[in-house]
């Protein structure tokens, strides 16, 4: 595909900090090579705006090889932009063509307040993984993974859900911004692996309990969430939740 | 954890919408096959019979009051679920993704619903008040007397905006119906790898056919059609 150049019109939401209304701000941006990713984009912008003494678009990023789950922003309405299973870092700028009006919001729900700009605080989803999203391990030396088998597509499933990087995409693409993408995600991977069995009736509902005293909406199974994952993690997780929350309380020991 | 948490958690509340929401999809099978008695010969006297039995049965007038509560939890708490989970993003997106990622009408349920609802009372008013307040004529078969709910039914949808209000009802349930059912057996954890494509057709098939056989009551009416079915008739 052959390289070329474009100009942008940038609708950024500029908010000082979490008290803070915020408002939309127009910024141009010129000869941006298609190959550079989006975050690169906002960087240009963001040299010139302290060259030019302005203050820069706050925005999280860190790993920038889609992995690490930090790159937070709604562009034209999709949490990580258009392209289906990819992280604004590795959305390029070849998505868009010269003369574009693009604009960029941070995830909103009130579960992840603005910290500045587009950085939003996600310490709600490490909340909700402190209250169970664990196996709880004795000390002593590791054993040997190979010793305990695990069937091939209970495996196959468990690593699906574990490549979820808790970046939030489910809760910003959500009419409810519901988290229940995420945590179907982090309970499947382990309800699924015998390392995780023994505590599957407790973690769910800790981990359901911790996900409604955030303030995340309940799921109304629109989907959007799995339309706009950047790890594809299907529904079927939601389903696999339910049932898991639906089976511990019905069953066990009921203080 | 006990009961009443499992049913006020987030995940509850869904699962007594999913209840209550199959529970009336059970309904309108009811009600569809002992109405089907209006498209056959004999329509008159085997609908207003099968309308006498439900009418009457000690059994179903029981059935009658958990389908209100039905209707009530489920209208309730769809309400209740909206205005929480609209309150879950004080600040609003500039721009959405809108059809792009899910389907108008998963998102639009209280919008339908609420159609539903508004038809729903006119079509109380229409058939069920007058058939327990009194109201009905009567007819005689055998010696015995009858409301004659086919003639009210008749009388209703002799009128042309009666017959376009019963149409628009039966298509905003349609459309409620094409999310809800898949949606329920989401909540309720019936769906999986091997189920999910097996549960939605079928919801789809339902969603179309239940509403589309409604729909052609009125019609039916409208024109005085009738499928001639000569003694093989559906009675109830």
């Amino acid at each position: 595909m052959q390289h070329y150049s474009m100009n942008l019109k940038l609708n950024v939401w500029r908010q000082k900090n979490s008290i803070d209304a915020g408002h939309f701000e127009t910024y141009d941006v010129n000869d941006i090579s298609s190959e550079m990713s989006f975050l690169e984009m906002i960087d240009v912008l963001n040299e010139r705006m302290i060259a030019e003494g302005k203050s820069p678009i706050a925005f999280d990023h860190d790993c920038r090889e889609g992995i690490c789950g930090m790159c937070s922003m709604v562009i034209d309405g999709r949490p990580h932009g258009p392209w289906e299973g990819t992280t604004t870092c590795q959305l390029h700028m070849r998505a868009f063509k010269d003369g574009d009006v693009i604009t960029v919001e941070p995830f909103r729900a009130n579960a992840f307040p603005v910290v500045k700009d587009l950085m939003v605080n996600r310490g709600a989803f490490d909340r909700i993984i402190q209250a169970g999203g664990y196996v709880s391990v004795n000390t002593g030396n590791a054993v040997d993974g190979n010793s305990i088998p695990v069937e091939k597509d209970k495996a196959d499933d468990a690593f699906a859900a574990a490549s979820c990087i808790g970046c939030g995409a489910c809760v910003a693409a959500c009419k409810n911004a519901s988290a229940m993408l995420f945590v179907s995600a982090k309970v499947s991977h382990l309800a699924l692996l015998p390392q995780g069995e023994p505590e599957k009736r407790q973690r769910v509902k800790s981990m359901i309990a911790q996900m409604d005293k955030e303030g995340f909406g309940s799921c109304t199974n629109t989907y959007a969430c799995e339309a706009e994952c950047p790890k594809e993690i299907s529904v079927l997780n939601i389903a696999r939740l339910n049932r898991e929350y639906l089976h511990s309380s019905l069953s066990g020991d009921f203080e | 954890m006990n009961w009443s948490q499992l049913f006020t958690s987030s995940i509850g509340k869904k699962i007594v919408m999913a209840l209550t929401g199959i529970f009336l999809v059970v309904f309108l099978v009811v009600h569809c096959y002992v109405n089907a008695n209006i498209f056959f010969s004999n329509a008159e006297e085997n609908f207003n019979r099968a309308a006498h039995f439900m009418g009457t049965n000690i059994l179903i007038r029981i059935t009658e009051l958990g389908l209100f509560a039905g209707f009530i939890l489920h209208i309730f708490q769809g309400y209740k679920l909206t205005l929480l989970n609209r309150a879950t993003r004080k600040s609003r997106y500039a721009v959405t993704a809108g059809n792009k990622t899910s389907k108008w009408y998963s998102r639009s349920m209280a919008l339908l619903g609420t159609l539903i609802l508004l038809f729903l009372i006119v079509h109380l008013a229409h058939f069920w008040v007058p058939s327990r307040f009194g109201g009905l004529k009567e007819v005689e078969y055998g010696g015995q007397v009858y409301h004659n709910l086919y003639g009210e039914m008749k009388d209703v949808f002799s009128q042309p905006w009666a017959v376009i209000l019963y149409l628009l009802g039966c298509f905003s349930l349609a459309w409620h119906l094409l999310h809800g059912i898949q949606s329920a057996a989401q909540t309720l954890g019936w769906t999986n790898k091997n189920f999910m494509p097996m549960i939605t057709n079928i919801g789809i098939v339902f969603s179309i056919l239940v509403p589309a056989i409604f729909a052609l009551m009125p019609v039916f009416m409208y024109f005085g059609w009738e499928i001639n079915t000569g003694a093989l008739t559906l009675l109830f």
